[in-house]
């Protein structure tokens, strides 16, 4: 069942494109993350959805009902979609207790609610009446997660919530998010520029670059399979190596790698290898050299290099399981499971 | 859900009808001043205008403008080094007592010279007095300013090998340009504005001129032609200082806190330094407070007409109640439009906003007796009119108090009080005018406060009956009864007090902020 249906959606700013043509459905209870760098258009259309901003092109449908295209739309108080911002946007003259009542309309039980929703937030009660200043930052999070739940929205949006936290309590607030939200079953669309963070929180990842989306699938089918040498960088360490494609083998320095059944194809292009692929062996009579192993203890940052077809070619990569390489040493190298042609 | 149209243009067409208004309203005076120099034509406007008088009135106001507005500058400049560069002693109350003249009105400040040495009489005492009621007006800005800049900079000058005075003229007062334009536009737009302070001076401006025209004949041209004379001296005086700001901005480069500025020391001369503002705060306040508990002594119980004095302070607060209310409301739709959807349109709607306020008050007066008594008689010398003419006095003022404290309210929280389905005038109401509402209150303040001194416009334009403080310290005064003005004198100074705190805090919290 979809919650959120976005289609062909288009906003300029004068004579920029902030966003065009996205198509995306949110699903019930799902958690959908927008990433993409700064610029990609990804607050404009965190914005389009809650209704500050009015769409030039295309629609956009909550639970089946228009609330907004290009002629008319849903005014932003009235769509209860709830919003949490990047400072949490408490109000600086109420309470902790009138900060989440704020949107509560039936005033008898607003309070009872309001401290309901503390105990889901993970707040302790006794904080009812601090004013926001007196809370760390992961308290104001949590408060403003509270004030938006309390509407019990349709739909929650959550704007680089975690991004103005130390990055410690980051991946504590951003689990502990997830799991207020499922108690709560409401579907939730985050915004961030973090891959971590998109990777850790969503079942459906989004990526935008320059007002247009890219890829949307699950985060593991996008690591696995992203379209693009950028989207596969931006998700994680990446080796690209140009290949010649013939059914379901990758002809390329690496050697002849075989390509899932779904991806196979034909003719020049280039081949994804995820570090976690290679398998690295000392062996005197291999054609790949060590240049350059640095040894950080936790890590180590490798460069090897072969001449294949006459070029030389390059691979870098961090692994652990490569200690104790050294620079000159001779090393074959073997590739675990499939590999992915990208769109050159 | 209910669907409604989109509204393109972004800002609510009820706030732009609104600033738009408001705009049109402070036009008034300058409508005024084109309406007579049309109407008057060229035979009677070159008749009234090109005569010796106009040029002595003329030559009278430029000498005033050109010895009082440089003095004030070098004597502001002089106690600011002093207070915020050196290692003086007691640098807080010096500042402090170079902020108070603001408490003294200038008419006050007269009264108390006028009356303590009668034989002050014509340019050099006007020159004086002027100086010593209005250098604080350069000086606020100077200190606010000097606070805000980076000493990393006079550090870096230092180590260049430049001496600690040429660092001052060659690093910091370049740095200094705006403040300095900026408090020195309004003291030359003040002189030009003043009338009680010259009249018991006994120096006749073009204002002094003016007025007493006016009150020999209303809605006389005589008094109109004059006012285009003002006029185009404000406009002159506009353009000198936006010539004198110039195109450049300072801005201070890289973030960081900054530090504690190394202070000159003045080592054994400092009983010479002290001198300065241990002068200034003799002749500045010492003097006219002295003078005014002086004529209370004498007066003794009997000059304290009391049932008066609490009338004048009763109408004089209700004045300044209403129109700081008034003005504040009228200034809300432009200051929200310039905090929340700033675009051409809202910065031209601004500058109109803003142009009434150079004009002189005398200006505005004539204004709104021209257009009453022409158009609209009824509302001739009513409370409507006078208060009117207070709205378009000091909506500058407000504006910029409005908008600032506007603007410091985050957009994110409007937005988050809209999604937890606030309509969109309920949030303007109880969040954002509730976080404004401190800002908002104290440019309130700096309005009732200017009403409550304020003296020409409320001499010209007032009901019959108006007995406020400045009206009754005025009369008085006229009749040479120093003894019965000074209770009401005392009144305002007392008044006026606030302003000061607010001012001083204005200046020295730059630096939090």
């Amino acid at each position: 069942m979809t919650v959120l249906h976005i289609a062909n959606l288009g906003k300029t700013y004068g004579t920029t494109t902030a966003l065009a043509g996205i198509n995306l459905d949110v699903a019930m209870g799902s958690r959908t993350v927008i990433v993409g760098p700064s610029g990609s258009g990804k607050t404009t259309l965190l914005r389009l959805i809650a209704g500050f901003e009015t769409p030039d092109a295309g629609k956009i449908e909550l639970n089946g009902e228009l609330i907004a295209d290009r002629e008319v739309g849903v005014p932003a108080h009235r769509r209860n979609i709830g919003l949490v911002m990047q400072e949490g946007a408490l109000f600086p003259h109420l309470s902790v207790l009138d900060n989440i009542c704020f949107g509560i309309r039936s005033e008898a039980d607003a309070s009872k609610r309001a401290l309901a929703l503390m105990d889901l937030a993970e707040l302790d009660r006794g904080m009812a009446q601090r004013q926001p200043h007196q809370l760390s930052g992961g308290q104001q999070q949590r408060v403003a997660l509270a004030r938006a739940l309390a509407r019990q929205p349709r739909l929650m949006l959550l704007d680089e919530p975690f991004s103005a936290l130390d990055a410690g309590l980051r991946e504590q607030m951003r689990d502990a998010t997830a799991n207020i939200l499922a108690q709560a079953g409401v579907a939730t669309v985050l915004v961030t520029h973090d891959r971590d963070e998109a990777m850790g929180f969503a079942d459906q990842l989004v990526i935008l670059r320059d007002g247009r989306l890219v890829q949307a699938g699950s985060p593991k089918s996008l690591y696995r399979r992203p379209v693009n040498a950028t989207t596969a960088a931006f998700l994680g360490a990446a080796i690209i190596l140009p290949a010649d494609f013939s059914g379901r083998t990758a002809e390329c320095a690496l050697g002849a790698l075989l390509i899932a059944e779904d991806d196979a194809a034909e003719g020049a292009g280039k081949v994804l290898v995820r570090p976690e692929q290679l398998n690295i062996a000392v062996a005197p009579e291999a054609e790949w050299r060590v240049v350059s192993a640095l040894d950080r203890g936790n890590k180590s940052a490798v460069t090897i290099e072969r001449v294949y077809r006459g070029d030389r070619v390059m691979i870098s990569f961090d692994d652990v399981s490569t200690h104790g390489l050294e620079v000159g040493q001779a090393v074959q190298v073997e590739i675990t499971g499939t590999v992915h042609p990208l769109e050159s | 859900m209910r669907l409604y149209r989109h509204r393109r243009r972004g800002a609510w067409p009820l706030v732009l009808a609104a600033a738009i208004a408001v705009a049109a309203l402070s036009l008034l005076p300058v409508g005024f001043v084109l309406v007579v120099l049309v109407q008057s034509g060229w035979g009677t406007a070159s008749a009234l205008l090109f005569r010796p008088r106009i040029g002595e009135l003329l030559i009278n106001t430029m000498l005033l403008e050109v010895l009082a507005v440089p003095l004030s500058i070098v004597l502001a400049l002089a106690l600011a080094w002093l207070t915020e560069r050196s290692d003086l002693k007691w640098r807080a109350l010096w500042r402090w007592l170079a902020v108070a003249p603001l408490a003294i009105p200038a008419f006050v400040q007269a009264y108390a010279w006028d009356s303590a040495i009668p034989v002050l009489r014509g340019l050099w005492p006007a020159v004086l007095v002027s100086v010593l009621a209005y250098f604080p007006l350069v000086y606020l800005p100077v200190i606010a300013q000097l606070r805000r800049l980076d000493p990393a900079m006079e550090d870096v000058a230092a180590t260049l090998g430049t001496r600690p005075l040429a660092v001052f003229l060659r690093v910091v007062l370049p740095q200094l340009r705006l403040a300095i334009s900026g408090g020195a536009l309004l003291i030359a737009l003040h002189l030009l504005s003043e009338y009680g302070l010259y009249v018991l001076i006994r120096y006749d401006t073009l204002t002094v001129a003016i007025v007493s025209q006016f009150q020999a004949v209303y809605d006389g041209p005589a008094a109109n032609l004059m006012g285009i004379v003002l006029v185009f001296l404000a406009v002159v005086f506009l353009a000198a200082e936006a010539w004198m700001r110039g195109e450049r901005r300072y801005a201070r480069v890289g973030g960081g806190a900054a530090r504690q500025v190394a202070l000159a020391k003045l080592g054994a001369w400092w009983p010479l330094f002290m001198a300065l503002p241990l002068l200034v705060t003799v002749l500045a306040i010492g003097l006219p407070v002295v003078t005014l508990l002086r004529w209370l002594l004498i007066g003794g119980v009997e000059a304290w007409h009391l049932p008066q004095l609490a009338v004048a302070t009763w109408q004089t607060a209700g004045y300044a109640l209403a129109g700081a209310v008034t003005v504040c409301i009228m200034a809300l739709p432009i200051a929200w439009l310039a905090a929340r959807a700033p675009g051409p349109l809202q910065k031209t709607l601004e500058n109109i906003h803003f142009q009434v306020g150079a004009l002189p008050g005398v200006i505005v007066a004539l204004a709104l007796v021209a257009v009453t008594v022409r158009v609209a008689l009824p509302l001739y010398q009513t409370v409507a009119t006078l208060l009117l003419a207070y709205v378009l006095l000091y909506l500058p003022r407000a504006i910029v108090s409005v908008r600032a404290s506007l603007a410091q309210v985050p957009v994110e929280l409007e937005r988050a009080a809209t999604a937890l389905g606030r309509p969109p005038l309920i949030v303007l109401v109880g969040v954002t005018l509730r976080l404004a509402f401190p800002g908002i209150a104290a440019g309130m303040a700096l309005v009732a406060m200017g009403i409550t001194t304020e003296l020409t416009a409320t001499l010209m334009l007032s009901p019959i009956g108006t007995e406020t403080l400045a009206t009754q310290f005025w009369a008085r005064t006229g009749e040479f009864d120093h003894v019965g003005a000074a209770p009401f004198a005392l009144a305002m100074v007392i008044l006026s007090l606030p302003l000061c705190v607010i001012l001083h805090s204005q200046a020295t919290g730059a630096r939090s902020s």
